[in-house]
């Protein structure tokens, strides 16, 4: 949408929220006046590199690490069985089921590795290079057990097993149903079946993961590059032990997450035990092929889909057989990820009976966890490609088949099959938005064109009418989800003497742009300028109480909490402006951040006047203490449920493969907006991460179970010279289970997208028999798809060219680079 | 990562520099922009005893008019070689690939002949130098040598230099009027390297192919002539089916990788496409 600038008159209150001012933190992040976590370097710092298993699998046989003792700069090494009394084990917060298969994982590896990168030993050392180099120095002698990869199989009986004392690879079977799917199944006159894969993606934040922490005395102070300091500090207590009092955490800029910094990391424990033992400030900064192999991955599913339907196209019922990767061990949320989609398959529609069921599968693979969207982005893509195949079935046209089958705007609120209460949505607002600039008539008339003359670069468009649920979460429904936590959020609001204001927030800021949105929203509530409110955040000893940053919840829940805030504060200053003009407290109105008595406008007192009387506190009313600060914890009643339309047109060159993206448009309803021009870059980012799922990105492991996408020129990521230019608009629906009538926007864009690229192609596809291209769409994919080949299914490592041949022939590093 | 640790030396001059390169030895690495060394430098892919930069050396990076030929410094950057009148007007094939390279960042550190020297087979110069039969000029203590772009590319990132010669610049013959050039890169992102590519350069007379050169990136180990194609599309009109027919030719002689990007099979395909088109945007 077009963006106006300079619309905001500076500090005009009650103008702010709903206004696209440009974020306040940019000019300090774009002009690298930042800290990092890797940019603090205390005195007396020392720096650990890790040494990671080579293996898959195999039993560590023995670690000697005396050679590198005896490197110089070398302070310290040390293998996993160095710390096995005290490394504790790695938490996992969410048991899905009571009989969930939930394998112990030490930070440092100390009888068995079981994936590639797995930390075995370390170094700690007066620099960075020391340390690294000191790693060559460590002897370790593997037994190597056999590399579990394949899903199916490891199910199998008799499968190789990644944690023999299990003995089985599945974690768990989670279940849910409802309505009479067999019936459905049985009486539909159309069903469909399909198998879709979600390959595996590494989360890429710009900044990767880093730690440093310092210690003083029996405290610690543990910074850290997380979306989560307030879950890290309880879990790193929990895990180590160290009293939840003793340790702060301390999130400083921190260069994006997308749910990867939601995790205790081993290396954050590590570096916490470290410190305690060598007694001085330790730091650890992931490479990128480091962060490749060894940040949690997300996806990484197959599913078995059934839809059964009647012949006017209307959906009986949708069945979801899921196989989930966990990866070797269970993390933070991993084992829930799948479980947050199990909510989202029936989408935006209506339907008799649907039955989920996701077995979780342990695999000698990097563990799996939350990535932007979070199971809901899988969910989204199965129904959404799922209608576009109903509709090829039936001959109707995409949007028909949509719109026949999903939840009116007057049949709001809606129960739905899966047993949430949609609280409000208009999806014929959205569409019809998104059909007008999209021009979908006139492209599917090209469309024709195209086919009629056989052109070799045929257009398909793919249409994705999406929901998702943010706002996570009523802490009740985590509850019977079983979830470790609950999903409430944190605000204070602390009027100083002069009438400047501070807010403290526990959701944590990595990119999203709080420090700009939540002034938006104090200085509207208190009528005060916005360039009097500073928003603190991301250290617990400064914000003491949060649920961090994650799910898009930050506004919904964080926002809101804020925004009661502020409505305390206003309520306290209230009685103590009723004393000051002699008036009754029910006389005063409020507005544009002054007190004043009805039908009187010109006595009044401003915010800032009652913040310094009740500072000075010579004349208050009896019985009020001399503060106005407030705070208030939110925990929602329901999620909230954004949703749009999201068109794609792609044009795919039948003779090599290759797709183009020719036109995007995206409408989106995220309810009540505070910053339009924020809630724009949010849905930019999104689209990328979900196109480059749809095109671009897989983390693909060789037979032997090695990650060869270790470097960016194998895992591909695409740039904005890889992205069509977004058309993107929305629709307001506010939400009714909030004040604020907020919604969230985080992952919409990436949830959305992915399947509306992927329907463009097949759309363009199908006169050559084709109906999927598994993803990423590749050019030999869809080359191969066009050949009726199915194979290679997985993209199959091999030496080739570039950066990427070096890195596949990487034993022969002497003859790598051949002379300048 | 962090490479192994290495000696450094930045001398001033070429004659220090191929002095500093005699006394390094066997496991010294030029250092000429350093956009594809030093990541292999960081994964501790290449592991040298000493760096010598040759940054500093300005003479390296004049482009000259050499008669009826060009001559162009190894250390011009690409974003050098884009901008450079005469080699836009002499040699636009050069100009046209070396826009491909990458993006605007290591367009303007990357240099023409460290990717050249460079000798990566998925690397876009090299195609377009065999192409335009380059002639690469060489230095070492013992004095100067021209190697043929034919003979240059001996093997993957293996080029027929000594340890101890460096690359100064590359001759470009010109062509003469009447040539038309395209670079075909076929990459899955504006930064990959390409999974095939097509340098072209074609002569037309009137409504005929006098006179065409094909050479293709990434389709062995090292760059390769299309000779096959070349002959084929020599006289025949200019037309779709001459270029189609001739491009069936663009696989002799190829030894295709295969990778995460591509397999073996569908390089070839490629190459056939990809060739057809080249021929035809450059015979336009």
């Amino acid at each position: 949408m077009t963006v106006q600038e300079g619309g905001v008159q500076e500090g005009r209150a009650g103008a702010e929220i709903g206004s696209p001012r440009k974020r306040s933190e940019d000019a300090r992040l774009i002009a690298g006046r930042t800290q990092w976590t890797d940019n603090m370097t205390p005195q007396g710092t020392l720096h650990v590199a890790f040494l990671r298993s080579p293996h898959a699998h195999a039993r560590i046989v023995r670690v000697d690490a005396s050679q590198a003792m005896g490197r110089p700069g070398v302070v310290a090494a040390f293998s996993g069985a160095d710390f096995a009394d005290e490394q504790g084990s790695l938490p996992c917060a969410w048991p899905v089921t009571d009989d969930m298969k939930h394998p112990d994982h030490p930070p440092m590896a100390v009888s068995e590795v079981r994936f590639v990168g797995e930390p075995v030993a370390c170094v700690v050392a007066r620099d960075k290079s020391a340390a690294f180099d000191a790693l060559d120095e460590i002897d370790i002698d593997y037994e190597p057990l056999p590399a579990v990869l394949n899903m199916d199989a490891a199910l199998a009986e008799g499968s190789d097993l990644v944690h023999d004392d299990l003995g089985t690879n599945k974690s768990y079977t989670w279940v849910f149903e409802n309505g009479d799917l067999d019936a459905a199944l049985r009486d539909a006159p159309v069903v469909i079946e399909r198998e879709y894969v979600q390959q595996r993606l590494i989360p890429t934040a710009m900044e990767p993961r880093s730690v440093l922490c310092v210690p003083d005395g029996d405290d610690f102070t543990l910074y850290s590059a997380t979306q989560i300091p307030h879950i890290l500090r309880l879990m790193l207590a929990t895990v180590t032990e160290i009293p939840e009092h003793r340790i702060r955490v301390v999130a400083p800029d921190v260069g994006g997450g997308f749910g990867s910094k939601l995790q205790v990391c081993g290396e954050e424990v590590l570096a916490l035990l470290l410190a305690r033992r060598l007694g001085r400030p330790v730091k650890w900064t992931e490479s990128r092929s480091e962060g490749n192999m060894t940040v949690h991955h997300g996806r990484d599913q197959i599913q078995r889909l059934t839809l059964a339907a009647e012949r006017d196209g209307r959906i009986r019922g949708f069945k979801a057989d899921i196989l989930a990767d966990m990866g070797a061990y269970l993390m933070l949320v991993t084992p829930g990820i799948p479980i947050l989609g199990a909510f989202m398959y029936n989408g935006i529609y209506k339907m008799d009976a649907y039955s989920f069921t996701c077995t979780g599968v342990f695999t000698t693979k990097t563990p799996t966890d939350a990535y932007r969207g979070a199971g809901r982005p899988e969910a989204t893509y199965a129904i959404e490609r799922m209608m576009d195949e109903l509709a090829a079935e039936l001959g109707v046209d995409p949007i028909e088949i949509r719109r026949r089958n999903w939840i009116a705007h007057e049949e709001f609120p809606y129960e739905t099959i899966a047993g949430l209460t949609y609280d409000s949505g208009n999806y014929e607002a959205a569409t019809d938005k998104a059909l007008e600039l999209f021009e979908y008539d006139k492209l599917r008339a090209e469309q024709a064109d195209r086919r009629d003359r056989r052109d070799p670069v045929q257009l398909g468009i793919g249409v994705s009418t999406f929901t998702e649920m943010c706002g996570i979460a009523p802490s009740r429904v985590l509850g019977s989800l079983s979830y470790g936590a609950g999903g409430w959020e944190h605000a204070s609001v602390r009027i100083l003497a002069s009438g400047k204001v501070e807010v403290v927030t526990g959701s944590s800021p990595h990119g999203q742009g709080h420090e700009t949105a939540w002034a938006q929203i104090a200085a509207d509530r208190l009528g005060v300028p916005f360039e009097d409110v500073r928003v603190l955040h991301g250290d617990t000893a400064i914000s003491p109480k949060g649920m961090d940053t994650y799910g898009s919840r930050s506004l919904a829940i964080g926002g809101v909490a804020l925004f009661s805030a502020c409505d305390k504060v206003v309520e306290k200053a209230r009685r103590v402006a009723a004393h000051l003009l002699e008036a009754a407290e029910q006389d005063l109105e409020f507005t544009a951040g002054r007190f004043s008595v009805r039908g009187v406008q010109e006595e009044g007192k401003t915010l800032q006047e009652v913040a310094l009387a009740t500072f000075a506190a010579h004349d208050l009313p009896d019985g009020v203490e001399p503060s106005l600060d407030s705070d208030a914890t939110f925990d929602p009643e329901n999620f909230s449920f954004p949703h749009g339309t999201h068109l794609c047109a792609a044009e795919v060159d039948t003779e090599t493969g290759m797709v183009h993206l020719r036109k995007y448009v995206a409408v989106d309803d995220v309810g009540k907006v505070i910053n339009p021009l924020i809630v724009e870059g949010q849905v930019h980012g999104g689209l990328a991460q979900g196109i480059a799922q749809a095109l671009y990105e897989e983390a693909v492991y060789d037979a032997d179970g090695n990650l060869t996408t270790t470097t960016m020129a194998d895992y591909l990521i695409p740039s904005a010279a890889d992205l069509p230019t977004f058309t993107t608009d929305r629709t307001e629906t506010p939400a009714t289970s909030n004040p604020m009538g907020v919604k969230g926007v985080g992952e919409a864009g990436t949830i959305a997208s992915t399947p509306a690229v992927v329907n463009a192609i097949v759309d363009a596809l199908r006169p050559y028999g084709v109906n999927d291209v598994p993803m990423p769409c590749t050019p030999e994919r869809v080359w191969r798809a066009l050949r009726s080949e199915t194979k290679p299914d997985t993209a199959e490592p091999g030496a080739g060219g570039g950066l990427g041949s070096a890195s596949a022939s990487g034993s022969d590093s002497d003859s790598a680079g051949g002379a300048q | 990562m962090i490479p192994a640790a290495f000696d450094y030396a930045r001398p001033a001059s070429v004659d220090d520099a191929v002095r500093v390169l005699a006394d390094a030895g066997e496991d010294a690495k030029v250092l000429a922009g350093g956009q594809s060394l030093m990541p292999l430098l960081r994964l501790r892919l290449a592991i040298p005893d000493a760096l010598v930069d040759v940054g500093r050396i300005g003479a390296l990076r004049e482009i000259r008019d050499d008669g009826d030929a060009l001559v162009i410094g190894a250390m011009a950057t690409h974003h050098q070689v884009i901008r450079d009148p005469l080699v836009r007007e002499h040699a636009p094939l050069i100009a046209a690939a070396a826009e491909t390279v990458a993006d605007p960042a290591v367009r303007h550190r990357g240099t023409f002949g460290g990717s050249l020297a460079h000798a990566d087979p998925a690397g876009d110069l090299p195609a377009v130098a065999l192409a335009l039969d380059a002639v690469f000029l060489v230095r070492s203590v013992r004095g100067e040598r021209e190697i043929p772009a034919t003979e240059f590319f001996v093997d993957w990132m293996t080029s027929a230099m000594e340890p101890d010669e460096l690359l100064v610049g590359v001759r470009v013959p010109k062509p003469g009027p009447g040539w038309g050039v395209h670079y075909e890169k076929f990459h899955r992102t504006a930064q990959a390297w390409a999974i095939v590519g097509v340098a072209c350069a074609v002569r037309r007379n009137g409504g005929a192919i006098e006179e065409a050169r094909v050479a293709l990136t990434n389709m062995g180990p090292a760059p390769v002539r299309a000779d096959g194609v070349e002959n084929a599309v020599r006289g025949r009109p200019v037309s779709e089916d001459s270029f189609r027919s001739a491009a069936e030719h663009a696989t002799e002689g190829t030894e295709p990788p295969g990778d995460l990007h591509g397999s073996p099979e569908y390089r070839s395909h490629l190459a056939t496409v990809l060739t057809s088109r080249a021929l035809a945007a450059a015979a336009v």
